[in-house]
C-alpha cells in the first residue's frame, strides 16, 4: 500500500503550495498579457510573444542559472529585493514562486491569448454599442466566452509547476520544508538508493499527472476542442 | 470633398434635428484595392435614411464610423446637436447614444435572449418604464426569451439583436443590413417587424442595404454611395424619380409614388389605389379605405402608347406628359420622364421606338403598366 515517509508528505505538501501560489499568480499577470498580445497590433507583439515562450525551448539549467543569478546579492532582482528588506530570494519558497510564475508562463497565457484571439472583435464591438466599457467588456463578455481557456491555462499552469524539476534544483536547492518539493525529494531517494519510496511517490506523480491530462482532455472534447496546442 | 446641400446651419436655427456627418477614412496600406471613404452629409435627424450602395461601397464602414468603431476615421459627427466627434474629440463606441444591429447575428453566446435584453438594459442611459415590454412585444419574441441563441432560428435572433439595441435607448439606431445573412423567407417574416419598427420608434435610424426592395418598403431618406462617394441624396421618391440614375440604382430604374386606397372590386381580387394623375388597379391589397399606401413601379414595367385606345390586356393606363427624354447612343434604350398628375413616371423603351413613335418632350402619351408592387 502507498505509504508516505513524513518527509514526503512535507515535500507533496510544499509541492501543492507551491503549484497554488504559482496558478494564482500566474492567472493574475498572464490575462492581461495574453489579452494584450491577442488584441494588440503593436510591432511588439513578436517580441513580448518570444520571450514569454522562451521556457517552452531553453533548459530548465539556462533559466535556473540566469534567474540564479538576477536573484542572487548582486542582481539587480537581488538588489530589489534587498533594499526593501526582503533578503535575497535563492534557497526560499519566496524565490521558486518568482522560478515558477517564469517557467510556467507560457502553458498560462497561449491558452488564455488563443482563446480570446478566437472570439475575436465583434463580441467587444457588440458590448461597446451596448454601453460597455473596456474592464465591463472583460469580465461581462471576454471572461465568459473565452471560460475554456482560462480553464485549461488554470489546469495546465498547475500541473506544469508540479512536474517542476531543473530550475527548482538550481534556484531552490533542496531544503526540506522550505524548497524540497516532490520531484527533489523523488531524485533524492534515487541518490540514495531507497527505489521503493522512489516508487512510491514517482507512480503517485504518474497518476496524478495522467489524471488531470485525462480531466484536460475530456473537458476540451466536450468543449469541441476551441482550443489546441500550438 | 463632395458637398451636397449644405445648409444645416439654417435647420439647427429652427431647431429641427439633424445628423450631421463629415468623415474621411482611408485604408491604405495593406488592404488592396486602396480605399477610402469621404462623406460629408446632413442627414435628417428623424425617420428611416437608407445608405444604399454595391458591397465595398463603404457604406457598412460609414456606419461604423459614426458608431465609433473606426478609430482611424477622421472627421466630425454631430447628432441632434450632440457632438461625438470632431479633430480634437472623440467619444468611444461605449458613451455614443447608439443601437447598433450587426448583419449577421451577434447576440452573446453565453446568455439567453433575455439576458441578452437584461445586458442592454442594465447599461442603458435613460429607461423609460414599460418599454421592454412594448418593444418585446412589437418584436414578438415573448415567447422566445429563456432560449439561448443557438437555439433560435436566423430571423429570431435579428429580432432579438433589434430589440437589445432598442432597449439601450439610443438617440441613433444603426441597422447593417440586418436582413443580409438571411434567406428570402426569412427575410419576409422579419420586414412587418422593421415597419413596426418604423411607425413605433421614435428615433432615427440608419439602415444600411443594397436592396431596393428594402429601401423602397422602408426608408424616408436615401443617401447614394459609391466607391466611398456620397453620389446622390435626397428624399428616396425623389432620389428615384431623378434621370440621372446613380449607376448603383440603373438595374432597377424605377419610381416610388404615394397613394390612397379608394376601393376594392371584389369580383376580380382587385384594389383600386388613387394617384394625383389617375387610378391603379392592382393585386388585393389588405389596407382600410383611405389609408396611404407606398407604390412602386419599374421604368421597365411601363410602355408608351400615342392613343388611349384600349385593345390590351393591360389594365393600368395613365395619360401622362412628356417632359424629358434621355438616350445614349451607344444603348439600345432609352428613358422617358412623364408627368402625370403631381406624380412622376420613368418608362424604359427601346431607341427604335422612340424614333418610330416620334416622341418628344412636350407630348402627351399613355403610359401602360404592367406590373405594380405595393411596398408599403
Amino acid at each position: 500500500m502507498i505509504n508516505f515517509s513524513p518527509e514526503d508528505i512535507s515535500a507533496i505538501w510544499l509541492t501543492l503550495k507551491l503549484a497554488s501560489t504559482v496558478t494564482i499568480i500566474l492567472l493574475l499577470i498572464g490575462t492581461p498579457i495574453a489579452y494584450w498580445l491577442a488584441r494588440t497590433n503593436s510591432k511588439m507583439k513578436g517580441p513580448i510573444s518570444a520571450i514569454v515562450a522562451l521556457p517552452l525551448v531553453l533548459p530548465p539549467t539556462v533559466i535556473g542559472f540566469y534567474l540564479l543569478i538576477a536573484m542572487g546579492p548582486n542582481g539587480f532582482v537581488g538588489q530589489l529585493t534587498q533594499s526593501l528588506g526582503l533578503g535575497t530570494l535563492p534557497f526560499t519558497f519566496g524565490g521558486l514562486v518568482v522560478a515558477s510564475v517564469f517557467y510556467s508562463m507560457p502553458f498560462v497565457v497561449q491558452p488564455i491569448q488563443n482563446a480570446i484571439e478566437g472570439l475575436g472583435d465583434r463580441p467587444l464591438e457588440v458590448a461597446a454599442s451596448l454601453g460597455a466599457g473596456r474592464l465591463d467588456q472583460f469580465f461581462t463578455v471576454v471572461l465568459p466566452l473565452a471560460k475554456p481557456g482560462f480553464i485549461t491555462a488554470t489546469i495546465l499552469g498547475f500541473a506544469h509547476t508540479v512536474g517542476e524539476f531543473g530550475v527548482i534544483l538550481m534556484i531552490g536547492g533542496n531544503i526540506p520544508g522550505e524548497t524540497r518539493v516532490v520531484s527533489v525529494q523523488i531524485y533524492d531517494h534515487v541518490e540514495s538508493l531507497a527505489y521503493g519510496q522512489a516508487h512510491t511517490l514517482a507512480g503517485t506523480m504518474v497518476v496524478f499527472s495522467f489524471v488531470v491530462l485525462l480531466c484536460l482532455y475530456w473537458f476540451q472534447s466536450k468543449r469541441g476542442g476551441q482550443w489546441s496546442m500550438k | 470633398m463632395n458637398e451636397p446641400h449644405r445648409g444645416d446651419s439654417n435647420k439647427k436655427a429652427s431647431g429641427i434635428s439633424t445628423i450631421d456627418v463629415s468623415l474621411c477614412l482611408d485604408f491604405g496600406g495593406g488592404s488592396s484595392p486602396p480605399f477610402s471613404l469621404a462623406v460629408n452629409v446632413s442627414l435628417p435627424g428623424a425617420g428611416v435614411t437608407a445608405i444604399f450602395g454595391h458591397s465595398g461601397s463603404g457604406k457598412t464602414s460609414l456606419l461604423r464610423s459614426i458608431a465609433g468603431l473606426e478609430r482611424k476615421a477622421l472627421g466630425s459627427v454631430v447628432v441632434n446637436n450632440e457632438n461625438w466627434q470632431n479633430s480634437t474629440f472623440f467619444l468611444p463606441t461605449h458613451k455614443r447614444s447608439i443601437g447598433y444591429v450587426f448583419q449577421e447575428s451577434s447576440l452573446f453566446g453565453h446568455l439567453t435572449a433575455s439576458g441578452n435584453l437584461r445586458y442592454a438594459r442594465k447599461r442603458a442611459k435613460k429607461r423609460t418604464k414599460g418599454l421592454s415590454r412594448k418593444v418585446i412585444e412589437i418584436m414578438g419574441i415573448s415567447h422566445l426569451l429563456d432560449r439561448f441563441p443557438s437555439q433560435l432560428s436566423g430571423g429570431e435572433r435579428q429580432r432579438v439583436s433589434i430589440a437589445r439595441a432598442l432597449l439601450t435607448e439610443p438617440s441613433l439606431l444603426l441597422l447593417d443590413e440586418p436582413l443580409a445573412a438571411l434567406d428570402i423567407s426569412r427575410k419576409r417574416e422579419i420586414i412587418p417587424y422593421l415597419e413596426l419598427l418604423k411607425q413605433n420608434a421614435n428615433v432615427p435610424i440608419l439602415y444600411v442595404s443594397h436592396s431596393v426592395d428594402e429601401v423602397a418598403r422602408l426608408a424616408d431618406h436615401i443617401i447614394v454611395l459609391e466607391q466611398g462617394k456620397v453620389v446622390a441624396e435626397g428624399a428616396v421618391q425623389e432620389v428615384f424619380s431623378q434621370m440621372d440614375v446613380p449607376f448603383s440604382l440603373q438595374e432597377d430604374t424605377g419610381v416610388l409614388l404615394s397613394g390612397t386606397y379608394k376601393t376594392h372590386e371584389p369580383e376580380w381580387s382587385l384594389s383600386r389605389v388613387a394617384l394625383s394623375g389617375g387610378d391603379l388597379l392592382v393585386a388585393e391589397v389588405s389596407a382600410t379605405v383611405g389609408a396611404d399606401l407606398r407604390v412602386r413601379i419599374l421604368a421597365k414595367d411601363i410602355s408608351l402608347s400615342l392613343s388611349a385606345e384600349d385593345h390590351s390586356s393591360i389594365l393600368n393606363r395613365l395619360e401622362c406628359e412628356i417632359i424629358d427624354v434621355v438616350e445614349k447612343a451607344e444603348q439600345s434604350m432609352a428613358l422617358v420622364k412623364l408627368q402625370t398628375g403631381d406624380d412622376f413616371l420613368i418608362a424604359s423603351i427601346t431607341r427604335k421606338s422612340l424614333y418610330r413613335l416620334g416622341l418628344v418632350k412636350g407630348m402627351h402619351v399613355w403610359a401602360q403598366i404592367k406590373s405594380v408592387a405595393i411596398v408599403q
